[in-house]
């Protein structure tokens, strides 16, 4: 018996046991995530690193990469000067911003009226979401003859329904503009709608309860808990289309080419063109540097002024 | 006509009746605790209060207006749920003001009300907390100052202790207590805890599959119960319900079954005469056994006690009385050791009698 005024341990104890130098089982995660690091390098880093590399060459095509000379600068300092990389950059810029603000506020309100279980939300889901399952490729071609001026549907039901006058769609740069737009709109919306559905869908239902019952409306509730409780779904769904719009390029050119003149020329497809079609693959791997760096800028801005992180919570 | 009433209440979700006829009726300001097992459709009937539920059929009423069919807001109601549901994305003020600025309430009067509920609930010190810095039981004071605020005509618990360890439910039930004196507000409590039941309802509502069994007191629901489903629910350790037969000896009434023979009080003789021919179901409560006789009603029982559970001032037994299981709780003060077999007394005026079929009570006053 111990009644705390005597020593409790008055009993021999066995000898202790060294303290371990590390947690039992501290290097598990690393060798789980291991592997997947290494591929990652490999397939992300290596490219990153070769476009810095060659971007300081002026390597053409059919030239061996020993022989190409080292420029230093030089491909950066014209670039700097060629305003055609500015005026893609511009169309890449005027595309991201109608693609990504129709796409999230499409998907965001589809998700929003679908969510709650009603007649036929499950059918209208899965015919909505095909777009997200054919490659960009697939999806270049079949928009392309859909906005054919001569045998384009497009074309057909625009005239035969609302009398609109045939429109050679894609020859005009306005048009073009438009047309690469929506085809971007019709695929990716449905990327949008799923994950935020997914994500209203996991909100915790006595939470958006007690919304109500503290008298939010049905657009108080939205604004002010199942958007904010979504955000970092939302966050990450921002970001990711950001870095597709930056990053694709075979709808455009497949569709346009990129044209007409340029107005439907994204960064991408314009290194694409520098690279394969102009051969000058040393300067197309200084505009992939300045690709890498806006991509990563505002991939960093995003992640620290919204930190999707944050609001994480098992409440 | 104030308060709030519930007239044959139907529920149902597809073919599956939940709630097949209920009809309570609350007064204003009382404390009204619904208990019963899991799946009773306890929460149910808190919910189509709230309007989170759309009843079948029947009609509700909240301070004399018809709310069968308006929203949540429109009732004037708080609800505090078991899972706390608080705003992970507002931190503490955010969340208990929510509702008022909703509302459009004055900046100056949320931020009174708010401190006195923070103040009140001792959560002045985490009002800039988000919910997911606090603890279980701040977390759930949150809750509670999120529905003080409202200060709305009713107040709807669903069970909101049980997540919380024995020690915190207990001091919050008193915190309840008191918060019902305070407010003075109509407050409707579901709980399948029937402590939680006992110690804070002015009246208990009883459910089992559905239906409710019985409403009354603490102390009518206990002395009283209507049924052995209500028997067994209401008291810690529970009833023991053993078969007896009934016979006449000597101008007594005796119950008699395997290992006991009972001699009832004269108050249960009508009774019991009307039952004989039945045979009936006896119901003894673990605290009417002793260890010594206490007066003329004690009658000894034997008791082949498997396991002493020594609580302090009493032990919980664990006993065979005959071929029946039962338990006993025995004031035998904190010095005494495991009380082992032997002879007992129990207090035969304590005794219940239930109709063996039915299971309706036979000895009811009414
Ligand atoms: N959406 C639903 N669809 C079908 N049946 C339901 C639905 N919601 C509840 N039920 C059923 O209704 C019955 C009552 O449920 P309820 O949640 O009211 O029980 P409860 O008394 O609150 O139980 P607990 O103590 O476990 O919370 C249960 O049998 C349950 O299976
Ligand atoms: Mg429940």
């Amino acid at each position: 018996m111990t009644d705390g005024t005597t020593d409790p341990l008055t009993r021999p104890l066995p000898a202790p046991t060294p303290r371990p130098r590390f947690e039992a089982g501290f290097l598990t995660p690393y060798a789980f995530i291991g592997p997947a690091l290494v591929v990652m390098a490999a397939g992300l880093l290596y490219p990153v690193v070769m476009a810095f590399y060659l971007s300081f060459y002026d390597w053409q095509i059919g030239l061996e990469l020993e022989d190409a000379p080292f420029v230093g600068l030089t491909n950066f300092g014209r670039m700097l000067v060629d305003h055609q990389v500015w005026e893609v950059l511009w169309v890449t810029i005027r595309f991201g911003f109608w693609t990504i603000t129709i796409e999230m506020t499409l998907g965001i309100a589809l998700a929003l009226l679908l969510e709650k279980p009603i007649r036929g939300a499950s059918v209208f889901r899965t015919i909505f979401i095909l777009p997200l399952m054919v490659s960009p490729v697939v999806v270049g071609l079949i928009w392309r003859y859909l906005f054919d001026a001569r045998v384009g549907w497009i074309n057909y039901y625009a005239g035969a329904w609302f009398g609109i006058e045939p429109q050679i769609w894609l020859g005009d740069p306005q048009l073009a503009f438009f047309a690469i737009v929506f085809v971007d709109i019709w695929q990716w919306t449905p990327f949008i709608f799923i994950i935020v559905l997914a994500g209203l869908q996991a909100l915790p239902s006595e939470v958006v309860e007690a919304s109500t019952i503290d008298g939010a409306t049905w657009w108080q509730q939205i604004l002010f808990v199942k958007l904010p409780m979504i955000r970092s779904i939302l966050v990450i769904a921002l970001l990711m289309r950001l870095i597709d719009v930056f990053r694709g390029l075979e709808v455009m050119l497949i569709m346009t080419g990129g044209g007409p003149g340029r107005s439907t020329e994204l960064l991408s497809l314009h290194i694409y063109n520098r690279a394969f079609e102009t051969q000058q693959l040393g300067y197309a791997s200084a505009i992939s540097v300045l690709l890498i760096l806006i991509v990563f800028g505002m991939s960093a801005a995003i992640l620290l002024l919204a930190n999707p992180m944050r609001e994480r919570s098992d409440v | 006509m104030s308060g709030v009433q519930l007239a044959h209440i139907r529920k149902s979700y597809g073919s599956v009746e939940v709630i097949p006829d209920l009809s309570l009726d609350i007064a204003e300001g009382e404390f009204v605790v619904l208990v019963g097992p899991s799946g009773c459709g306890k929460s149910t009937t808190l919910r189509m209060i709230a309007g989170l539920e759309k009843v079948s059929s029947g009609q509700i009423a909240i301070a004399g207006r018809d709310v069968t069919w308006t929203r949540p807001k429109e009732r004037d109601i708080a609800m505090v749920f078991q899972s706390y549901a608080l705003y992970p994305h507002m931190n503490v003020a955010e969340n208990m003001s929510f509702a008022l600025r909703l509302a459009g309430t004055p900046k100056a009067e949320v931020q009174d009300r708010v401190h006195r509920a923070a103040d009140m609930l001792e959560l002045t010190p985490y009002l800039d907390r988000k919910p997911k810095d606090l603890s279980g039981g701040q977390r759930q004071r949150v809750a509670m100052g999120r529905s003080i605020v409202r200060d709305a005509y009713v107040f709807l618990f669903d069970e909101p202790l049980s997540n919380l360890d024995a020690k915190l439910r207990a001091s919050m039930r008193t915190e309840l207590a008191l918060l019902h004196q305070r407010l003075d507000r109509t407050m409707i409590y579901v709980t399948h805890d029937q402590i939680e039941a006992m110690t804070m309802a002015d009246r208990i509502v009883i459910m089992d599959g559905g239906r409710i069994q019985q409403v009354g007191t603490p102390k009518a629901v206990y002395n009283d119960p209507v049924n052995t489903f209500v028997a067994t629910f209401i008291g810690s350790p529970a009833m023991t319900l053993v078969p007896a037969d009934l016979s006449e000896e000597g101008g007594r009434v005796v119950a008699r079954g395997d290992g006991f023979a009972l001699p009832l009080p004269d108050r249960l003789k009508a009774a019991a005469r009307r039952a004989a021919s039945r045979g009936v179901t006896l119901g003894l409560r673990p605290e009417h056994f002793a260890a010594t006789p206490r007066g003329q009603d004690d009658a000894p029982v034997h008791l082949d006690v498997k396991v002493a559970e020594y609580i302090g001032s009493s032990q919980y037994l664990a006993a065979r009385m005959g071929s029946h299981d039962i338990t006993a709780a025995v004031e035998v003060g904190p010095e005494a050791d495991r009380l082992t077999a032997g002879t007992y007394h129990f207090d035969t005026q304590r005794l219940y009698l239930f109709d063996r079929r039915t299971g309706d009570s036979l000895t009811r006053a009414g």
